[in-house]
């Protein structure tokens, strides 16, 4: 008797499979993170419940874990946007830079008395520097076929150099003692925080900007066709869609959310702008746009789930005493078996016993990988 | 400038001098629970390593004390949350060790007026934030002396994290120390822009090598340079901690920090109830700042020079910043017999003569 094992693709997901994998892959990631965490000589039980304890368990958890989800449903939009239409933007995080760079530029030039003229100076600040960082790499990649990896990922550097020039040069703060910040920005342009929390107004940006999205992306022509576009860019050029108009509009689009993202980071929590303030949310988003599976509205979930894990794992060095290489192999571990549990998803594993001895060798289309 | 210095002056006097906060009530060893916040992971094998030993170090010395921290917190609104969850697991005394903490320590410690917070580097304080750092720039000018004496060809490299004045500070110490010893070296300056990126600080200190420097000293946070200088050939003076691990055979000596001096003076105010907002600066009377072995090669002449330049800042007749000092175009900045004020120190901005470099203004 042999057995063979095979690796199919599916054709459909069987419904409940869709909801028994993610629990699934939970499930084997924390039991293999509590292995780990059995091995450090931590109880595996009471490291979870720290976790959860410390991001859900009072008022003050759940807003820091807002706090924390709402730069990254931003982003992880924007890069969803350009997922979709199977453009690659790296440049999350350099897009933030620059709405950041841009919005501390409208506060020292442009700074008006009004609140929400002030606000809508920014915004529209932020989205336009952002999106024209995103749509440089599109127009490059659209017009000559450049990798739009390599350039997103580039422009990230530049970004973060330009924020350095400022910081340290022509806007650095007189009364600062020569460290590299900006001056404190005026009430005015600081977003209101909400309930005596730090959640500031950007919420309702990060609620609103997935709805707007998914209904675009489902309901409206566009939608359709970036959609089409990403599959197939030949077919969609022959119905007459501009795949250059679109792959710059798009990643004008990504850049711009990215962009505005950053205005909520540094109107609404920073309150300056100094080096090092994102803390990688640019990064971190295409993690959340994938475990979201592109979808806009999963994404304000997967964020939400995200800021557990980043809160809690902070939680865990100050209760359990873990140092952080411990907690990010913790949350790695998650990660992977979250990300891993796709393949079964996409995949079937068929296993079957046939009698007698092999005749032949596996077969090559048995073997799928190669 | 003038009128700047004299606000810098009535600002730190204010600070310095301003003991108008009353003393905070005392607080049992057991329930003090001390959390640091750290800018890099306790491995980097300088900076917040160096701090990590000195918090276990006031562990030791207070029997029943408990202490946390939290690694490579990011400088952003990250680190307020952090120090929240530290309070509110119990810390009565949050340390936190980078400067761009500052904004996000002052708003946690208004929410939170019975804490004791002491910010490292920075200088806004308020009734329960106090500030520390270190004279580390009496070292620095020790190290120099050392480098000075060992270069062969008077081209000496530095690579500086930021061009802030901490930074600033310690690239003119040592390239007094330098001149002291060598009157002719000079010190070529890099930005590498960040404390910590291994591969950067490499690279600068290649880059330095390269460009004709034997003697390489630096300002980041991990001992990165150093292994550049130990592959290249050339003798390097580490920082933080005593980096001869990374360059066994071309470590000359570093200046290094004791944490734990200020954690455990913090920690004995708190206990005796004498606790309150300062802004500590010690230096190598103390024994916060000091000199790492020397390497082998270092003969004894020049050891007796160092010894010799520590008695006069030990002892208080001299100090590193002493008239006259010239800047790079030659113009007196510190005239004759006289000595630069903390305050100027702490905002220095300027390169001393001997420096080859630029401060990005």
């Amino acid at each position: 008797m042999r057995m063979t094992v095979r690796i199919e693709p599916r054709l459909s997901v069987p419904p409940g499979l869709k909801l028994l994998i993610p629990l699934l892959s939970l499930g084997a990631a924390l039991f293999s993170g509590g292995i780990f965490l059995y091995f450090l000589g931590v109880s595996p039980l009471k490291a979870y419940s720290v976790i959860l304890k410390s991001s859900l368990g009072d008022s003050y958890g759940i807003s820091e874990t807002i706090v924390k989800a709402i730069p990254l449903t931003m982003a992880a939009i924007a890069v969803m946007l350009s997922f979709t239409m199977l453009i690659w933007n790296i440049g999350a995080e350099g897009q933030i830079f620059m709405g950041a760079i841009a919005t501390a530029a409208t506060v020292r030039y442009f700074s008006v008395d009004s609140r929400p003229a002030m606000y809508l100076l920014m915004f529209l600040a932020a989205g336009a520097a952002g999106g024209v960082w995103g749509a440089i790499a599109g127009y490059f990649r659209a017009k000559w076929n450049v990798n739009e990896i390599i350039t997103t990922l580039m422009l990230n550097y530049v970004a973060m150099n330009l924020l350095n020039y400022f910081v340290f040069g022509p806007w650095r703060d007189p009364s600062s003692l020569g460290f590299p910040m900006t001056a404190v920005f005026p009430d005015s342009a600081r977003l209101p925080f909400l309930w005596g929390t730090r959640i500031h107004t950007g919420l309702f940006l990060a609620l609103l900007l997935p709805l707007l999205f998914w209904g675009i992306l489902r309901y409206t022509r566009w939608g359709y066709e970036i959609r089409v576009m990403g599959e197939n860019p030949r077919a969609a050029s022959f119905a007459g869609m501009s795949y250059l108009k679109n792959v710059v509009l798009v990643m004008f689009l990504s850049g711009a959310i990215a962009g505005i993202a950053g205005m909520g980071e540094l109107a609404g929590l920073q309150g300056r702008l100094q080096h090092g303030f994102s803390g990688g949310y640019g990064y971190t988003a295409i993690i959340v746009a994938w475990l979201a599976r592109l979808h806009p509205l999963a994404i304000v979930l997967v964020s939400f789930l995200m800021g557990i894990l980043l809160v809690g794992g902070e939680t865990l060095q100050i209760v359990m005493r873990l140092p952080l290489s411990s907690v990010m192999v913790l949350q790695g571990l998650i990660l992977f078996f979250v990300l891993g549990g796709e393949f079964f998803r996409k995949f079937r594993i068929r296993i079957r016993f046939l009698k007698g001895a092999p005749t032949e060798p596996l077969r090559e289309e048995s073997q799928p990988w190669k | 400038m003038k009128k700047i210095t004299l606000l810098l002056f009535v600002f730190f006097s204010l600070v310095l001098c301003g003991a108008a906060w009353a003393a905070f009530p005392p607080i049992p060893v057991e329930e003090i629970n001390p959390g640091f916040v750290y800018i890099g992971p306790i491995g980097d094998g300088g900076y917040s390593f160096m701090h990590d030993v000195g918090r276990r170090e006031m562990e030791k010395a207070f029997p029943g004390l408990k202490s946390n921290y939290v690694e490579s917190v990011p400088e952003g609104p990250d680190a307020a949350r952090v120090m929240e969850s530290l309070v509110r697991n119990g810390s009565k005394v949050i340390f936190a060790n980078s400067f761009g903490y500052m904004d996000f320590v002052i708003d946690v410690a208004k929410k939170f007026p019975e804490i004791i917070f002491m910010h490292c580097s920075g200088y806004k304080t308020a009734e329960n934030v106090g500030t520390y750092f270190g004279r580390m720039y009496q070292a620095r000018y020790l190290s120099g002396l050392v480098a000075g004496s060992m270069t062969k060809k008077n081209v000496l490299g530095y690579v500086g994290a930021y061009p802030i004045p901490e930074v600033i500070r310690g690239i003119n110490a040592f390239t007094l120390g330098v001149r002291h010893a060598n009157p002719k070296a000079e010190v070529k300056v890099v930005w590498i822009f960040s404390w910590l990126d291994p591969g950067k600080e490499k690279e600068a200190a290649k880059a330095l090598i390269d460009s004709g420097a034997d003697v390489i000293g630096m300002h980041a946070d991990t001992g990165a340079a150093p292994q550049a200088a130990e592959e290249a050939g050339v003798y390097v003076v580490g920082y933080n901690n005593d980096m001869s691990a990374y360059a066994p055979t071309k470590h000359l000596t570093a200046p290094i920090w004791d944490w734990g001096i200020v954690y455990k003076y913090t920690i004995d105010h708190v206990v005796k109830g004498t606790w309150k907002s300062e802004q500590l600066w010690q230096g190598l009377k103390e024994g916060m700042v000091d000199l790492a072995p020397y390497g082998k090669d270092v003969p004894d002449s020049v050891k007796k020079l160092v010894d010799s330049e520590r008695e006069k800042i030990v002892s208080g007749t001299w100090d590193v910043f002493h008239g006259p000092l010239k800047d790079q175009s030659g113009a007196v900045k510190v005239p004759e017999g006289q000595n630069m004020t903390d305050a100027e120190m702490l905002s220095m901005n300027w390169f001393v003569e001997g420096v080859k470099g630029e401060i990005p203004k």
